[in-house]
């Protein structure tokens, strides 16, 4: 149940997509790949436009055109995204077999260009292996690998770190982010880390049941947040330079999207609400910095 | 590989000495005199005597098991007491009509089976599968002889586009294996739908459709390729039951299999017979499942023989 979720990514920009567990992020990058199973997912009203073209328009044939072809996904598990009983070769093999005209040999070089792109060593090796021969990082390095096969003009990541460990999740985001530079790709990266957001995106875009509440640059919103949830969400990150103490939580639950109040989702929890907000829904709206937020009485 | 399959092999043999004994102690256990029997009803007691020792069945039950196994090692089955003939040719020459049934069988459990189970998963919840699931339930619970009878009427009887029973050509296996078929399909459409539920549920087949694989290549490539792991193993087990014979159905099509020679030999208490044919079974139920667990790392990598 998503309502007025807006954002543009430009060429070439990382957005970082933000929002607790529930509040509509996966639904949104499964929306723009039109993967959701319809029935009983359907779009009433609204559109998705991807290099001048409305997704919502085509048909499935032209939307698997688009698929792994000129928009990429990578998920949060690698562990179970990649087919067990195929070689790891065989499944990247497969897209570049999907949409390109390519002979065995030159997708066999491309391949291997993959591998080495996202850096994986031994590729000639680590093609003929299985999904389970291999570790959870590289698994997540092959994922990159299939949904890079075509160069997509965008990638959409939805989380694809919460599986790995620390250390392994710093190796993917700056693989994300080198590739970006390289490909001159747009990503859509959806997290709740909001560390990863500060270091690896340009733009934010903050969700909160189905909605987008705020979203703006990198920078101002880390700076400025206007909307109570950020500014919350901001709070309860721990600061390595601040005193120790309880960390800071947004009290209560989000409201089932499916069952929203009248007003503003966030009134409950919100300490800035005032009467309006329980009754009327505050629009997105903001300057010309790019700076927007849905709130009626934002935090200065 | 090679100590799996010593390892196998010595178990496979074991299991073949625990079949060998226990039906022997059954049949020794049974009210029946074998040597009355061979003699006939008019015979003195003398000759039945005569009979008795020459057989070796006044001995006591280990002398004659370990006789037994002594030959058995030696290829020698025994002698049927009423055929007169030996087991070996007996069960050998009943084998290619039943090894054809089966693999005519299989072929068709596997066809029915996977085609409607595939079907039912796809389109769960809608009419498809709801009506795969009713005919699967009916394919499963009808008797042999009824589907037999059935089929026999309607396609040899009214149509008559095959033959009404008997052995020889393609046409006269088409009943005997559909009528196996319809009712192992039952199964097999059952056990596919829900593997096959399982596995599009699958985080890999959200991968494989967020790579641009159509619905086509999704189901038969992505997602069937897991799916059939779990039949593998009910193959393994059908060979064997199929080996054993299908005992009704082979009386209604009249098919010369190993199933109406163990029936024959249950009527007439042939005692040789019955062991030969139940030992027959048992080697090939081992073997069945073997083959089974041999073909599964082929399918599944993940599975490693040790």
């Amino acid at each position: 149940m998503l309502d007025g979720v807006g954002f543009t990514l430009d060429v070439g920009a990382v957005v970082g997509l933000v929002g607790e567990s529930g509040c509509g992020k996966s639904v949104t990058a499964m929306s723009v790949m039109r993967l959701l199973p319809s029935p009983p997912s359907r779009v009433d009203r609204g559109g998705i436009r991807f290099d001048g073209t409305d997704l919502l328009s085509l048909d499935e044939h032209a939307m698997r055109d688009m698929r792994g072809n000129r928009i990429g996904m990578i998920f949060q598990e690698p562990m179970t995204s990649l087919n067990p009983t195929f070689t790891v070769g065989w499944q990247i093999d497969e897209a570049l077999r999907l949409h390109t005209n390519l002979g065995r040999n030159e997708r066999h070089e491309r391949c291997l260009e993959l591998m080495k792109l996202v850096g994986i060593g031994a590729a000639e090796r680590r093609l003929k292996q299985y999904p389970h021969e291999l570790s959870g990082g590289l698994r997540q390095r092959v994922m990159i690998a299939m949904a890079l096969a075509c160069e997509p003009r965008l990638l959409v990541a939805d989380e694809p770190t919460t599986a790995l460990d620390v250390t392994i999740q710093a190796q993917i985001l700056a693989l994300l982010s080198d590739l970006r530079d390289r490909l001159g790709m747009a990503i859509l990266l959806i997290t709740h880390d909001l560390g990863v957001v500060a270091e690896y995106c340009d733009h934010v875009v903050v969700m909160y049941a189905g909605r987008v509440v705020e979203k703006a640059p990198v920078r101002p919103l880390f700076a400025n947040p206007r909307h109570p949830y950020t500014a919350g969400l901001l709070a309860s990150i721990p600061k390595l330079d601040g005193e120790r103490g309880v960390l800071p939580t947004i009290p209560g639950m989000v409201p089932n999207p499916g069952n929203r109040p009248p007003g503003c989702p966030f009134a409950d929890r919100c300490p800035n609400v005032l009467p309006r907000c329980r009754v009327e829904m505050p629009p997105l709206a903001g300057g010309a910095d790019g700076h927007a937020f849905a709130c009626w009485n934002p935090v200065s | 590989m090679a100590a799996y399959l010593a390892r196998r092999i010595v178990q496979a043999v074991l299991i073949l000495l625990g079949v060998t004994f226990v039906t022997f102690v059954l049949l020794y256990l049974l009210p029946a005199d074998p040597a009355r029997q061979i003699a006939g009803r008019s015979a003195t007691a003398a000759t039945v005597q005569s009979i008795r020792q020459q057989l070796g069945l006044d001995l006591p039950l280990w002398q004659q098991y370990l006789r037994y196994l002594g030959n058995l090692v030696q290829g020698d089955m025994g002698r049927s007491y009423i055929q007169r003939t030996g087991v070996a040719p007996l069960v050998w020459s009943r084998l290619p009509a039943t090894l054809l049934l089966m693999a005519g069988a299989i072929v068709c459990e596997l066809v029915i089976g996977l085609g409607a189970g595939i079907l039912a998963a796809v389109r769960r919840g809608k009419p498809a599968d709801t009506t795969v699931m009713v005919a699967s339930f009916l394919g499963v619970s009808a008797p042999q002889f009824v589907v037999g009878i059935l089929l026999l009427y309607v396609f040899a009887v009214r149509l008559q586009w095959f033959p009404i029973g008997g052995y020889g050509t393609f046409a006269h296996l088409v009943l005997p294996a559909l009528t196996l078929g319809i009712l192992g399909g039952g199964w097999y459409s059952r056990m596919t739908r829900s593997s096959m539920v399982d596995v599009l549920r699958q985080d890999y087949i959200r991968t494989a459709r967020a790579k641009g694989a159509g619905e086509r290549r999704v189901v038969y490539i992505h997602a069937l390729r897991n799916a059939v792991l779990p039949l593998i193993a009910m193959i393994g087990l059908d060979i064997g039951i199929f080996m054993s014979g299908a005992v009704v159905v082979e009386s209604v099509f009249g098919w010369p299999g190993i199933g109406q020679l163990t029936w024959q030999a249950i009527q007439q208490v042939d005692i040789p017979v019955i062991m030969g044919v139940t030992l027959t079974a048992a080697v090939f139920i081992v073997l069945g499942n073997l083959l089974a667990d041999l073909i599964a790392p082929l399918a599944d990598p993940r599975i490693k023989l040790r």
